[in-house]
């Protein structure tokens, strides 16, 4: 399949519209290997992964649904979608104003643009399902139910955050929503979510309990290149695991461009390659993203294993708050803000009639308000005490050991106030 | 301790090698090729060079009669007690865990079919099934992690690194994620996980399979480690480990699961932060842990017949140290020796030193010693290892240095 030179990403484009130009290799003194400047597509090969891969060609069911007419969703799920999205966007808006006002700090990655993933996944699942995300995780912990005003103290490091304020940015945490993190390195997640996954295969075939719990492992497409990601395909696809590899090919890890460092770009066509099927799909679309997540979702449910799922989207901040982001084209990025996926919804709901002007302006609003209640909130709560600083570390403080006096660590009186010699 | 003892008369530390049959032994498997169970008679070779080391003049036999201590740990008090081998109690000790609570399961290279490498896990996935003894490909990183996930989730993981060297490749994992998720988390997820391996110094293994990490994990917050050096403490530390809600890291040692001994037929467990006294004394206090205790143990003898009267205590929790049997033991001797398989540099034996010299320094009438191993890789030739490791010669003449 590889030529001389072989990217083949259709990236850009709608690649059902166009006719298959063949690949012309740039000139071998191209010091730009990889360049990010548009190339010419070519058609993928659809009947061969379609062979391998039953749900790649969900896009084109999509489309050809709209000419009869049946919606892909009611009104009621529109608005669940659509409020969704807006709060992603708000808070992340919200999120970069403060940081700059100096009351959050460190690193911060911001997910606008790449709502439509978030939301077309994680909608569709229970509070008993688990999510593992990366350092891009208020999104995904937001999706899944954390309060807004937990993750905002959260980044303001107060002590009403989802995590105590120990976690940060990238360590959002929750039990009671089945959030498992927040991730700093990339790839970490990953293996933490395939053991949700065997957790619940164990909980249903070991421990006979009603258990059809699926996990979803969000990561970019930098992690793609990563052992632990391969690791794992292996190890989810031979245990017929019950997760969803999500991919978030925003074509950008900070500054290297997804072509620059990746061999055969195509991440889906990684899944196969392991026993599962790979999908692309448009990130920028959440209805087609929510397509083919139900899919997926059903088939870990059914318990017939992983699938991957690469989603094409964009971010349109700079990979954190502190990244100038001054190697991104500036066509690209404007070609993916012409397809923001809010815009995109909106636009579907009204034509569509499924919602008025009016009521998204009223979600909107809703949420502006939601978003500075969580803020003044987070402004309000107190910040850790000392005497939070060693509680947590062990869940059974005795493994401090036991000190000179014979007592355990965590007897010490002093232990509670975090002063204690340990 | 019987397990010493055991043998009779003319038997040295050393001897718990000796097997029932030559056929129980397991030559290490390399990482390179899939292991092959050679039934050689390694036992019988080793052996013979045992008894050329031991050619010392008669000697009093119980001059290491342990313990009269009240340490019911270390005591084999039941009279209808069981004899086994340090792996078989391991595996005992696993066993009873896995009968009794069904979240327990076990995940690693081969632990599953092929019943161990060390057969710690033998006949258990017959008994337990598949998917509870998991037989994992060879990722050390991803299934280490996927181990934690599943700890995050409800279950009791215990991940088997076929040589502690390889859970190199899961440091990602053990350091980000094993130790630091509960309190990233603030406390929301608990991470109930036992990482167990053999780890140290075999017998001509080579460098990268004769690794003591140890060291490097010693740093990592929120994890304890312990050692295990005899079958009694390897059952009770076995269990104590997979009920801990912490995350623990169990450091068996190669050579030692051969080690036969008695042990209550009663449940037990060990405490996880308490070390084991081994032999109270008056003199010197000698700290070791995992497979130094037998070369401390065989220089004991020595040191006995030529005066001394050493204290041993096998620290047995290599984080937390516990501060308050090695502080009563050197607020007694006033002289403090550390014999251990680390590295020297940032060792087990480094962060003891420095824990002594911070919080007994008044009662010291001495430098704290540390014998630990030389900063080398370890060498294949026989001689070479052998150097690289502390011997009993050496623990006997740093105590009479340390004792003039």
């Amino acid at each position: 399949m590889a030529t001389a030179f072989s990217p083949t990403i259709p990236l850009h484009e709608n690649r059902t519209s166009l006719p298959a130009t063949r690949l012309v290799p740039p000139p071998p003194s191209s010091a730009f290997l990889g360049s990010t400047r548009s190339l010419p597509i070519r058609r993928l090969n659809h009947a061969l992964a379609a062979r391998r891969s039953p749900v790649v060609a969900v896009q084109e069911i999509v489309k050809e649904k709209k000419p009869t007419n049946s919606l892909l969703i009611t009104k009621e799920e529109g608005l669940v979608l659509y409020e969704d999205m807006i709060l992603g966007r708000s808070f992340e808006d919200m999120c970069a104003q403060m940081y700059y006002r100096g009351k959050m700090f460190g690193f911060v990655h911001l997910y606008n643009g790449q709502e439509a993933v978030s939301t077309g996944f994680i909608k569709l699942l229970t509070q008993s399902d688990s999510v593992v995300s990366t350092y891009r995780d208020h999104v995904h912990a937001l999706s899944k139910g954390v309060s807004a005003r937990a993750v905002m103290s959260e980044l303001f490091g107060k002590v009403t955050g989802c995590c105590r304020g120990q976690g940060g940015s990238m360590h959002m945490f929750s039990k009671e929503h089945n959030v498992l993190g927040g991730f700093a390195f990339i790839g970490e997640g990953i293996p933490v979510a395939t053991g949700a996954a065997f957790t619940s295969k164990y909980k249903r075939e070991v421990l006979k309990q009603d258990c059809d719990d699926v996990t979803v492992a969000f990561f970019g497409d930098g992690t793609c290149n990563n052992g632990q990601f391969y690791e794992c395909l292996n190890m989810a696809a031979l245990y017929k695991l019950p997760i969803i590899f999500v991919v978030e090919n925003n074509l950008w890890a900070i500054g290297m461009s997804h072509l620059r460092s990746t061999s055969d770009p195509e991440i889906w066509k990684k899944g196969p390659a392991f026993g599962m099927p790979g999908v692309h799909v448009d990130g920028m679309d959440v209805l087609k993203v929510r397509e083919v997540a139900k899919e997926a979702v059903t088939r870990a449910r059914r318990g017939e294993g992983p699938t991957l799922v690469e989603c094409e989207t964009y971010r349109f901040r700079g990979h954190s708050l502190a990244d100038p982001d001054e190697l991104r084209d500036a066509a690209e990025k404007a070609k993916y803000a012409a397809r923001d996926p809010i815009t995109a919804l909106k636009k579907y709901l009204i034509e569509n009639k499924l919602a008025n002007e009016a009521e998204l302006k009223s979600i909107e609003k809703k949420i502006d308000e939601l978003v500075e209640e969580a803020v003044e909130f987070a402004d309000a709560s107190p910040q850790p005490g000392r005497s939070q600083l060693l509680e947590n570390v062990f869940a059974d403080p005795k493994g401090f050991g036991i000190g000179p006096d014979g007592r355990y660590r965590c007897e010490d009186p002093k232990f509670t106030e975090g002063t204690a010699q340990v | 301790m019987s397990a010493i003892l055991q043998g009779g008369v003319a038997s040295t530390a050393l001897s718990p090698f000796k097997t029932t049959d030559s056929n129980k032994l397991v030559t290490a498997p390399s990482r390179s090729s899939l292991s092959v169970r050679s039934r050689s008679d390694w036992s019988k070779s080793f052996g013979s060079r045992l008894i050329a080391r031991r050619s010392q003049p008669p000697l009093i036999p119980n001059a290491v009669a342990t313990k009269k201590t009240d340490n019911a740990e270390s005591s084999t008090s039941s009279k209808s007690g069981h004899e086994l081998l340090l792996f078989e109690a391991l595996q005992e000790g696993l066993e009873e865990e896995m009968d009794r609570d069904p979240h327990v399961c076990v995940m690693g290279e081969d632990v599953g079919h092929y019943g161990g490498s060390y057969k710690v896990t033998k006949g258990l996935a017959d008994k337990f099934g598949d998917l509870r003894v998991l037989d994992t490909p060879i990722c050390e990183n991803a299934f280490t992690g996927m181990g934690i996930g599943a700890a995050m989730t409800g279950l009791r993981p215990v991940i088997e690194g076929m040589n502690m060297g390889f859970l190199l490749l899961a440091f990602n994992q053990i350091s980000n994620n094993c130790g630091m998720l509960h309190y990233t988390s603030g406390g929301q997820f608990t991470i109930p996980v036992v990482i167990r391996g053999p780890g140290g110094v075999g017998r001509q293994l080579g460098a990268e399979h004769s690794q003591r990490l140890e060291s490097y994990f010693q740093s990592i917050p929120g994890i304890q480690m312990v050692a295990c050096s005899t079958p009694y403490n390897a059952k009770g530390l076995m269990k104590a480990a997979i009920r801990s809600e912490n995350p623990v890291i169990l450091f068996e040692h190669v050579l030692l699961y051969n080690l036969k001994e008695s042990i209550p037929d009663e449940e037990y467990i060990c405490n996880l932060e308490e070390a084991e006294m081994v032999r109270p004394g008056e003199h010197i206090t000698i700290l070791t842990y995992s497979r130094m205790r037998y070369h401390v143990m065989q220089a004991a003898k020595t040191l006995v017949n030529k005066g001394y009267d050493p204290e041993v205590i096998d620290i047995r929790s290599l984080k937390p140290f516990d501060l308050y049997t090695i502080g009563n033991s050197v607020k007694k001797t006033h002289r403090v020796l550390i014999v251990e398989e680390c590295m020297r540099t940032g060792g087990i034996g480094a962060s003891l030193t420095a824990a002594i010299n911070e919080n007994f320094h008044d009662y010291l009438d001495a430098p704290v010693m540390c014998l630990s191993s030389q900063d080398v890789p370890t060498p294949y030739a026989g001689t070479l290892e052998e150097w690289t490791v502390v011997q009993p010669a050496q623990i006997v003449t740093a105590v009479e240095q340390l004792c003039q």
